[in-house]
Order: C-alpha cells, then sequence, then structure tokens
C-alpha cells in the first residue's frame, strides 16, 4: 500500500466523526486567526501609549476591548478544538482497534500459529496508539501549523514588506540546522537501539537462566559482559543524547538572530518613518514565535512517518484473509451418534511437505484412538483437523455421517470435549474458567465438575475458593492443576466425543490414576481421541494410529502392532523399556 | 527513591555546573527585551543608527553567548544523566545476582527484565530532563518577575499576580489529569491483555465457541478505554486556552496601567514593550515546565519500580569466608527436621525433612505434582534456605561455606534446560574455565552427547543461539548434563531431567560417575518409578512429608504412598523384578 492510499483508509475509519473533523479545522482557523490578531492590537495600543501626557486613553479602551474579545474568542476555539481532536482521534482509533480484533478472532488458526503473537499484539495496542498519535492529533497540529505561518506571513506583509522578508529568510536556517542535527543524531540513536536491543536480550538470558548463572558460579562473569555492553551504551547514549538535546539551544539561537534582525531593520526603518513602535513591538512577538510552527511541523512530519508505517501494520492484519465463512444452509449439529469416518484425507501445512496422505480411518461410537509417536511428528495435526481448525487438502471427515464441512463450525465444535498439553486459563475465576463452556453453569454443577476432575479440594485451598481470580495464564496455579482445571471444564459440558492432546502430561502418576478413573467414567459410550503417552492407555485403545515424519505408518491394536514387528514395536521398547 | 540518587553522585560536578549554565544562558535570553527597550526609548527618538546597529550586534552576542551556554549544559546533562543510567544499571543486575531464587522468581523474570531496560531509561531520561530544563522554567519566571520590578515596581503588581495564577492552572489541570493518565495506562494493559489472551487461546475459545463473548469483551474494554482518554483529553484541553487567555489579560492590564504610569512620565513606551514581553517569556516557560512534569511522572513511576527491587533483602547471604574442615565420619550431606515455606504460603512446602546420605550413593526422589521434590533439591545449592531445620555437607551447615564454594560443589541439572549464547563450549565451560579439551569430551561421551557434538560441522565450537533455540530438546539435555559433569561436583543433582533421557544414557551415566572414582554422591529427581527403582535409597515425598526413605524392594513392602506410584505405572512383574 502506498502512503497516500493509507492515509486515505485511516480517514475513511473517521468518517463517522467526519464532522468533528470538519469542525476541528474551521475551529483551528478560528482560533489561530484570532490569536494572531492579538500581536496588532497590541501594536496598536502601544502606539496609543508614547509617552508624558501623551497617551490617549479614550481610544485605548475600544482597542483593550477588542483584545480582550479576541483572547475570549481564540481561547474558547482552542478549547473546542482539543475536544473534537480528542473524539476524532480516539474513535477512530477505537474503531480501528475493534475492527482489527475482529479479524483477529475470525484468523485462520494457521495464520495465527504462524505468526509471534507478541508481533500482532504490539500491532493492537501500541501502532494503533501511534496512529492516533501521529496521524490524527498530527493532522489538526499540521494543519494548525500551516495556518499560524500564512497567517503569520500575511499579517507581516501588511505591516512591513521588507522587514517581513527578513523574518522569511532568515528562519529556514532554523529548519537547515534542525534537519542537519536530526542526521547526525539519528545514526547515533540507531546505534543507541542496536545496544539497547543487544543488552535486552543479554539480560532476559541471564535473568531467566538465573538458577544456572548460580550453580556455576557465574555471577561475576555475567556482570563483567553485562557491563562491557553497559559502558559501551554509556559512551554511545551520551553522544545520541547530547546530539538530540541541541536541537532546542540551535532554534532558540536562530530565532535569536530572527529577533535582531526584525529589532534593527525595525528600529531603522521606525526611524524613516515607515512603521510605527506599535506595530515593531507586533513584528518582534510574530518573529518570537515564527519558527514554533515550523518546529512542530518538522516534528509531524517525523511522526507522520512512524504513524504510516504503524497503519500499514495494522492494515496488514485487517486484510488478512479470515477463515472461509460456514457456508449457506450449514446444518446445526444437535446430535451425533459418536461415528467419525476419515476418507481419503491429504493435508499439508506447507505444500511442498506433504503430512498426511490418503489417511482413511473408520471410528464406530464410542470407540477409543490412541495416537502414538515421536514428538513432533504431526500427532495434533489430526486433532487439527477433527475440530476443524484446520480444513484438510483433500478428502472429508464424516461425523455421524454427516460432512463435516456442510455444518456449523460452532455446533460440530461443542460436540468434542478437548483437553490440550497446553493448559490455556483466561483473566478470570476459577469458576468463570471451569463454567466456560457453559456461562450459566451453577455452583453445584461446577463443584460437582471439579470434584469429578479431582480439582475440588486444591480449588478449596485456594485463598478464595472458586472465587479466586487467576493471573493470566494461571501464574499461582501449578501445570498440573492448570491442567485439572482443563480437565474440570469438558467435565462441565460432557460432549460427546473427546479429544485428549497428553492431557495428564503433567500430572504426576498418582493424580493421574485418578483422573483416569474420571476420563474412563467420561469416555464411557464416548467416542475418544487421545494422544497417548501412557502404556496403559495405549494398551486399552480400540485402535492405535501410529505416526511418525508426518505420516501415519501403522494402524492398529497394541497386540496386532506388537505382532507386526515394525515401528510401533519400536517405539514401545524404546519408551517403555519393556 | 533518594538512594538511587546516589548514582549520580561521581557526577555531581556536571549535575551542578549543567544547570549553572543553563542559567547562563537563561540570563542572555532575560536580557533581551532590555536591549530592545533602550533601542527604542534611546536608538529610535535620537535617530542613532549606530546606536542602533550596535545594539543589534549586543543581540546577535547575547544568542551566541546563550547557544554556548546551552550547548555546554546539555553536554554536561547528557554526561552525568547517562552516567547515573550506566551504574544504577550495573548495580541493579548485580542486586539480581544476590537474590534467592525464590525471590526471583516471585518478582518474576519479565518484570525483572523491564526494570533493569526500560524502567532504567525512563529514569535517565528523567534525571536528564531535570538537569536540563527544571531549573530553567522557575528560573525564567523569577527572573521575568525581577526584571519588571527593576522597571517599574508598580507594575511588578500584575507579574505577582499573574503568575501563581498560571502555576495554579497548571497544578489543577496536572491535578486532575494524572490520575487519570495512571488509570488510562491500566485500561490499556488490559487491552493488550485480552489481545495476548485471544491469541493463546484461540484453540479454547473455539472449541468453547465463545468468540463472541470474547469479542464482546474485548469492544467493552476499548470502550471504555476512550471513554478514560476522552475525560482526560477534556481536562487537559483546558490547559493552553487557559495560560493564553492569563498571560495575555496580564498584557491587557500593562497597557493599560502602564499607560497611565507613561502618561505620569514614570515609564517608557519601550520599556512597556520589554514588560510586554517578559509576560510573553513566563508563559513560554511554564508550558515547557508543565510538558516537563508530564514527563517527569513517568520517570519517577520507574524509579519506584527500581527503588521496589533494590529495597528487597537477599535472603540468601553469603557470610562465611574460610571453607570448612569436614567432620569426619559424617554423612555427605544431612537433612536435620527441615522446613520451608515460600515467602507468602501458608503452608510449608517440606516439612520435618530429615534423611542423611552417604558419599557416592545414588538417591532418587519421588512423589507427586507439588511434591516438594524440587524445592529439596534446591536447598542442597542454597538457591534458598531453609525456615528451619539445617542441611549439613561433610557433617558442617551448608551456611558455613562460602557460596561459591558451596556451589562448585554441588552439579545441578535443572528442570529446564537452559543453555546460554555462545558456543557448545562455552557453555561447557561454565562450571570451570580450565577444563581441557579432554576434560570436555569425557563429559560429553558420559552424558552421551559426544556423537551429535561430533557430528556437527564445527564440533565444539558450533554455535547455541539463546535458549539453544537451534538444538533439539534431548541435545539440549544432555549437554546442560555434561555441563554439570565438567565441574566434577561432589553432589550431582539431576531434578527431573531425566525425562529426556532414555535407559541406556541413564545406565551409561550411572556407571560412568560410578567408575570415575570421585565418589559423585546423585539425587534423581523424577516421577518415573523406572528411573529411580535401582537407586540406593528413595526418599518418597508427598505434601511436603517424606512417606518413606529406603530401597525399593523396602519401600514397596513398607510404603502405600510408593507402592501406589508403583502400581500406577508400572505392570505387576516389573514391579517385582526391581
Amino acid at each position: 500500500m502506498k502512503n497516500r492510499q493509507i492515509l486515505l483508509r485511516v480517514l475513511s475509519y473517521a468518517r463517522p466523526h467526519l464532522a468533528y473533523l470538519l469542525l476541528a479545522l474551521a475551529l483551528a482557523l478560528v482560533s489561530v486567526g484570532f490569536s494572531l490578531y492579538v500581536p496588532v492590537l497590541t501594536g496598536q495600543g502601544v502606539d496609543l501609549i508614547v509617552g508624558e501626557g501623551m497617551v490617549d486613553f479614550i481610544c485605548l479602551i475600544p482597542i483593550l476591548i477588542k483584545l480582550a474579545i479576541s483572547v475570549g474568542i481564540s481561547a474558547l476555539a482552542q478549547w473546542l478544538l482539543g475536544l473534537c481532536t480528542n473524539r476524532v482521534s480516539y474513535l477512530t482509533v477505537r474503531d480501528i482497534r475493534i475492527r482489527a480484533m475482529e479479524v483477529v478472532s475470525d484468523l485462520p488458526l494457521s495464520t495465527i500459529d504462524s505468526t509471534p503473537h507478541g508481533d500482532i499484539l504490539s500491532r493492537i495496542t501500541t501502532d494503533i496508539d501511534l496512529i492516533s498519535e501521529g496521524l490524527l492529533t498530527g493532522f489538526t497540529q499540521a494543519f494548525t501549523g500551516i495556518v499560524t505561518i500564512l497567517g503569520t506571513l500575511f499579517f507581516m506583509l501588511e505591516l512591513n514588506p521588507g522587514i517581513s522578508l527578513v523574518v522569511v529568510l532568515v528562519t529556514p536556517l532554523s529548519l537547515f540546522i534542525a534537519s542537519f542535527i536530526a542526521k547526525r543524531s539519528f545514526a547515533y540513536f540507531r546505534e543507541q537501539s542496536e545496544l539497547r536491543g543487544e543488552m535486552s536480550s543479554m539480560a532476559e538470558e541471564m535473568v531467566t537462566g538465573q538458577r544456572v548463572v548460580k550453580a556455576f558460579n557465574r555471577e561475576d562473569a555475567c556482570e563483567a559482559a553485562f557491563g562491557e555492553i553497559n559502558e559501551k551504551l554509556r559512551v554511545c547514549g551520551i553522544r545520541a543524547l547530547f546530539f538530540s538535546s541541541i536541537t532546542n539551544p540551535a532554534t532558540r539561537f536562530v530565532n535569536g538572530l530572527v529577533y535582531a534582525g526584525v529589532g534593527v531593520f525595525g528600529a531603522l526603518a521606525v526611524m524613516g518613518g515607515g512603521l510605527s513602535v506599535g506595530q515593531l513591538s507586533a513584528f518582534l512577538s510574530y518573529a518570537n514565535q515564527y519558527t514554533k510552527p515550523f518546529n512542530e511541523i518538522s516534528g509531524v512530519l517525523a511522526e507522520l512517518q512512524s504513524a504510516i508505517a504503524s497503519a500499514g501494520r495494522v492494515f496488514d492484519i485487517i486484510d488478512q484473509p479470515v477463515q472461509s465463512p460456514d457456508p449457506a444452509g450449514a446444518t446445526v449439529l444437535t446430535q451425533v451418534d459418536g461415528s467419525v469416518r476419515v476418507e481419503h484425507l491429504s493435508f499439508s501445512y506447507r505444500k511442498e511437505t506433504p503430512l498426511l496422505r490418503d489417511l482413511n480411518l473408520g471410528v464406530e461410537p464410542g470407540q477409543r484412538i490412541a495416537i502414538v509417536g515421536p514428538t513432533g511428528c504431526g500427532k495434533t495435526t489430526i486433532i487439527n483437523l477433527l475440530m476443524r481448525f484446520y480444513d484438510p487438502d483433500e478428502g472429508r471427515i464424516l461425523v455421524s455421517g454427516r460432512d463435516v464441512q456442510q455444518v456449523t463450525r460452532d455446533s460440530l465444535r461443542s460436540m468434542y470435549g478437548m483437553v490440550l498439553q497446553e493448559t490455556w486459563l483466561k483473566n478470570g475465576t476459577v469458576f468463570e474458567n471451569i463454567a466456560y463452556g457453559k456461562p450459566d453453569a451453577r455452583l453445584e454443577e461446577v463443584t460437582a465438575a471439579a470434584k469429578a476432575a479431582h480439582a475440588h479440594s486444591f480449588i478449596q485451598r485456594l485463598p478464595d475458593g472458586y472465587d479466586t481470580l487467576l493471573s493470566e495464564d494461571g501464574g499461582n496455579l501449578s501445570q498440573g492443576q492448570k491442567q485439572l482445571l482443563c480437565i474440570a471444564r469438558v467435565m462441565l459440558c460432557l460432549p460427546p466425543m473427546l479429544i485428549l492432546d497428553e492431557a495428564t502430561s503433567s500430572i504426576d502418576t498418582r493424580t493421574e490414576l485418578h483422573i483416569q478413573n474420571a476420563f474412563a467414567e467420561l469416555m464411557r459410550g464416548r467416542t475418544s481421541f487421545i494422544v497417548a503417552h501412557r502404556l496403559s492407555t495405549i494398551r486399552e485403545a480400540d485402535c492405535i494410529l501410529v505416526m511418525n515424519k508426518g505420516r501415519v505408518v501403522e494402524m492398529g491394536s497394541h497386540d496386532e502392532l506388537i505382532n507386526a514387528n515394525g515401528f510401533y514395536k519400536k517405539l514401545y521398547m524404546s519408551q517403555f523399556g519393556a | 527513591m533518594k538512594k538511587l540518587l546516589a548514582y549520580l553522585k561521581p557526577y555531581a560536578m556536571e549535575s551542578v555546573v549543567g544547570p549553572l549554565f543553563k542559567l547562563l544562558e537563561a540570563c542572555f535570553e532575560l536580557a533581551v527585551p532590555l536591549v530592545m527597550a533602550a533601542v527604542i526609548d534611546r536608538g529610535v527618538p535620537a535617530g542613532d543608527r549606530g546606536y542602533v546597529l550596535s545594539m543589534g550586534a549586543v543581540l546577535v552576542g547575547l544568542g551566541l553567548l546563550g547557544f554556548a551556554s546551552s550547548l555546554t549544559a546539555q553536554y554536561f546533562a547528557a554526561k552525568a544523566s547517562m552516567g547515573f543510567g550506566t551504574g544504577l544499571r550495573q548495580a541493579v543486575f548485580h542486586h539480581i545476582n544476590t537474590l534467592a531464587q525464590v525471590q526471583l522468581e516471585q518478582a518474576g523474570a519479565p518484570s525483572l527484565v523491564t526494570r533493569l531496560t526500560v524502567d532504567i531509561n525512563q529514569a535517565q531520561a528523567g534525571v536528564n530532563l531535570v538537569l536540563r530544563l527544571f531549573l530553567r522554567s522557575p528560573f525564567i519566571v523569577i527572573g521575568a518577575v525581577l526584571m519588571s520590578l527593576f522597571i517599574d515596581v508598580k507594575l511588578t503588581v500584575i507579574f505577582l499576580a499573574a503568575s501563581p495564577l498560571l502555576a495554579l492552572c497548571i497544578y489543577l489541570v496536572m491535578r486532575f489529569t494524572l490520575p487519570m493518565y495512571r488509570g488510562i495506562q491500566g485500561r490499556l494493559d488490559l487491552v493488550s491483555k485480552l489481545t495476548r489472551q485471544n491469541l493463546s487461546g484461540a484453540r479454547v475459545i473455539r472449541a468453547f465457541s465463545r468468540q463472541k463473548d470474547e469479542q464482546a469483551a474485548f469492544v467493552d474494554a476499548s470502550s471504555k478505554l476512550t471513554q478514560a482518554q476522552l475525560l482526560a483529553g477534556r481536562i487537559s484541553a483546558l490547559l493552553n486556552p487557559a495560560t493564553f487567555t492569563i498571560v495575555n489579560l496580564a498584557v491587557l492590564c500593562i497597557l493599560w496601567f502602564g499607560g497611565v504610569r507613561v502618561n505620569a512620565g514614570q515609564l517608557s513606551q519601550g520599556q512597556l514593550i520589554a514588560l510586554i514581553n517578559y509576560m510573553s517569556q513566563i508563559l513560554l516557560a511554564l508550558v515547557a515546565l508543565a510538558n516537563l512534569i508530564i514527563s517527569m511522572t513517568r520517570a519517577t513511576a520507574s524509579m519506584q519500580r527500581i527503588a521496589e527491587l533494590m529495597a528487597i533483602k537477599p535472603t540468601v547471604v553469603d557470610r562465611a569466608v574460610a571453607v570448612p574442615t569436614p567432620e569426619s565420619g559424617a554423612a555427605k550431606l544431612a537433612f536435620q527436621n527441615v522446613y520451608f515455606s515460600y515467602p507468602g504460603a501458608q503452608d510449608f512446602a517440606l516439612s520435618a525433612i530429615d534423611f542423611a546420605v552417604r558419599q557416592g550413593q545414588w538417591i532418587g526422589v519421588i512423589g507427586g505434582t507439588g511434591s516438594g521434590k524440587s524445592t529439596l533439591v534446591n536447598l542442597i545449592p542454597r538457591f534458598f534456605d531453609p525456615s528451619a531445620g539445617v542441611v549439613l555437607l561433610d557433617g558442617r551447615p551448608l551456611q558455613d561455606y562460602p557460596l561459591k564454594v558451596l556451589r562448585n560443589r554441588v552439579g545441578i541439572v535443572p528442570q529446564r534446560a537452559s543453555l546460554f549464547r555462545g558456543t557448545i563450549r562455552s557453555n561447557l565451560l561454565f562450571g570451570n574455565e580450565k577444563a581441557s579439551e579432554e576434560d570436555l569430551w569425557r563429559a560429553l561421551e558420559i552424558a552421551q552427547a559426544a556423537d551429535f557434538v561430533r557430528e556437527k560441522e564445527d564440533g565444539l565450537d558450533a554455535p547455541v543461539l539463546q535458549d539453544g533455540k537451534n538444538l533439539s530438546g534431548g541435545q539440549r539435555q544432555r549437554l546442560t548434563i555434561a555441563r554439570a559433569l565438567v565441574k566434577r561436583p561432589q553432589i550431582l543433582i539431576l531434578d527431573d531431567s531425566a525425562s529426556a533421557l532414555d535407559y541406556a544414557t541413564e545406565a551409561a551415566l550411572r556407571k560412568a560417575l560410578r567408575e570415575n572414582g570421585f565418589g559423585t554422591t546423585v539425587f534423581v529427581v523424577s516421577q518415573r518409578v523406572a528411573s529411580i527403582q535401582n537407586a540406593d535409597a528413595i526418599l518418597v515425598l508427598e505434601d511436603g512429608h517424606m512417606a518413606g526413605f529406603a530401597s525399593h524392594g523396602a519401600l514397596y513392602q513398607t510404603s502405600e504412598v510408593y507402592k501406589e506410584i508403583c502400581h500406577s505405572q508400572l505392570k505387576s512383574e516389573e514391579v517385582r523384578r526391581g
């Protein structure tokens, strides 16, 4: 996308607030116009105060009244301008943010899996904020700045074209100096941010690896390495900071030159009779302010650049293709018998490396399917396809005789109870988490589910029991306890089919034994797919899918596979050492 | 907070001289309106061109002097603040290194890294701003008032009324908006928390069809953020119009009462203009101060966070100087009635732990999730100290050993295999910088890692990325074992790290350790009976209590807990065979 297009697109989000935007521009004109009129009035006043006994109070009064009114109007317009700008920028940004999130919650999981979450996160938070600061606020600032420059020029030319020329000629010097400094300091800033990046990754490594640092007495060595980069940062930082901080004094210096120039030429003009003293004072105050809008605009332009880049990143997300919607007339599954048929299924995450090829599988209602294989062999792929987190390239899956592509995703998913290896809990109370699949559940139901999952006793020991707030990713719980909550979550819904992905991997074997009993209860009469690590689960399965390097290499019952003397047997021997 | 400023002490000279030069610049700036008044009052009426031109030269000279002193001030400020940041950063890093493992875990690595990087940068920027600007604004205000006093005592009343009014205005706006901005930050945090949650929980949210609810929660959070922003914006938008109004009303008063004074012959026209000039200088200075205060609050918040971190007293203190002589006949390692509770926790994580092991013994530690296995072994290298009771090494309390000596004798292979950026060699040399090439290979052989290292193109010098990302889980685990072996520890702790090892590796490791003749005592923490059942003794933990300490055979007869663990994992013939 080109910069202009991005800008237009941001403005298109501002369209609902267009009235405020236009109002803001009008208010900017009013506010700037009247504020620039103030020095003229002051000058007129000064001209009436010539010297001892030469003060025209009668003429001074109307001027002072005009002055007061101008100040009042300008201030009021300034305030309203601020309100309008805020409204436009904050509301627009809110709309963009909500739109972006809408897209995110409708993204195919393949996109979510393959994009670093921190990246999406920073686009939805930081980048969107930059749009508000850089584009929308910047827009009115730039407009105000331009109006100020033009207005000042107009008033100055009105007063005296010759002296205006002095101002117009010297002022660009400040822009030149500012850009010179910016160029110099940019290099130092880049070096500084590189060093900072290096330092944070070093700090992160050493802080997260503290246990090892301590165990191996590496504190001193670490501090020395840290100190080295810290010193580099200091040297480079002084330069970066110094260069960037001379922009203001340099501008002030140029301003001083303009002031001196106006003072001298103005005084000469007064002597020549081409200018009154009051007009000179008006000129002096214009001279004082003239460079300000230039600096502001150049600041805004720099911000605009980064804001456009940010907006581009945000629109990248909004433009991501979302998952295909449920087809028109898709049926809502309300009941299933638990039979699953997989027919000629092919799937690949990347076209060049096919994963599943022509997989066929018939699962009778209530059967238990174990999926085994070394880590990273693609066991979770099957779950992704069953849950329609991903759609197959070829072939189809039938649940209860229905092609899953022809039913709504939500209703299909509600037929499965899923417990994944990665225990995800939301920010909220224990109760809310267990009731996640059934938000209107009563406390008794939730407690019953927790009891069934052997989670009740530890929940009771938590500070606020079922009302305990879980911090992000359940920080205050152990991995095993989180897993138990995830199981309770499924226990509450009791869906007709189950998907368990190494669901008990981080629970100790005794607790697991209890859970297994609960699971056995849960699995009775329910079709279950289990990514299995435990021997007992595997042996009790009706069918074992043995996977390796993304392929289903063997399929059958435990005894059949042992007798086949193939990959399964090798795997079994190495894992269970029998 | 005051303690942090101690890091500015080495730059005391810069911190004083910098602001002084800044004040010098302000003086030059304050002189300008007086010069201009002289031009108007003496040069113009007399028609003295030479005087006007020489005063013009004075103005340019003042500008140059101001520029020069400002550059000096900025340089000293940059030097002092960067030095401050660098010193503080090193100190905080050192402090983190002295904290006990429990304390680090409580603080959380990400938050520690943020304090070390972002917060210190903020604090550093804050110090810089204060050195550069904080004195300037009040000085200009006071200076301008003094100048007006110098010009006309009576009119000074206007300045004395306007300045506090302006200050009050700024104070009120700050007073109301600063807490609001803090609230806004909180709401922004919520928005990003929800975003992160929607990404990490995409599967579960979809499995339970809760997308709409999550989106609604997001819309709600975004809208609340916007409302808060609008409210704060409404108040802060008042600042500029209000100060603009006050200053111009003051100018109005100067014109009127100044007119009276001029009429009476007590004031000249030029002086009147100078007074108006001083008024606008006050406005500019106070607005700069307002911006400064906003940046300062950010810096103080950061400093607060750093100060909090620095205030944490390390619980594990290294007091011992000399290495105590071992008590003859004492056990290699003994726990005597040891209790441990995590800070803030109500229950003991370990209670009444009492056992002793001889040199060269192979000890298994088994128990459920959260039974205290890791806590127990972490007491040995003093990652934290017991709440009660004592741990003895060679009959002497651990506290009697200098930390370095103790940790040199204890090798630990943590649960999470953490490697550091560098090469395989640099990682292995962690424990013993002087280890020979031969030592390294031997350690690799024992850890069954020699083969894959040999296969690497660069062998020992093969690069290791952060967190060892370029190695597989098993490879990382083996390298961490080799790393611990390079140290030739007297006590080796495998904290559930054997999960990545197969039986062959474990057996080889065991054999090698027996044969190497160092008499290494080994602790193996595991959830798997299979990996500890051949140990000389097994410590069974349940809920932090000892539920047995004996060999597999004996425990199987006497400990119900152990028996239950065994049955949950092994086939009956395997149990008996063990």
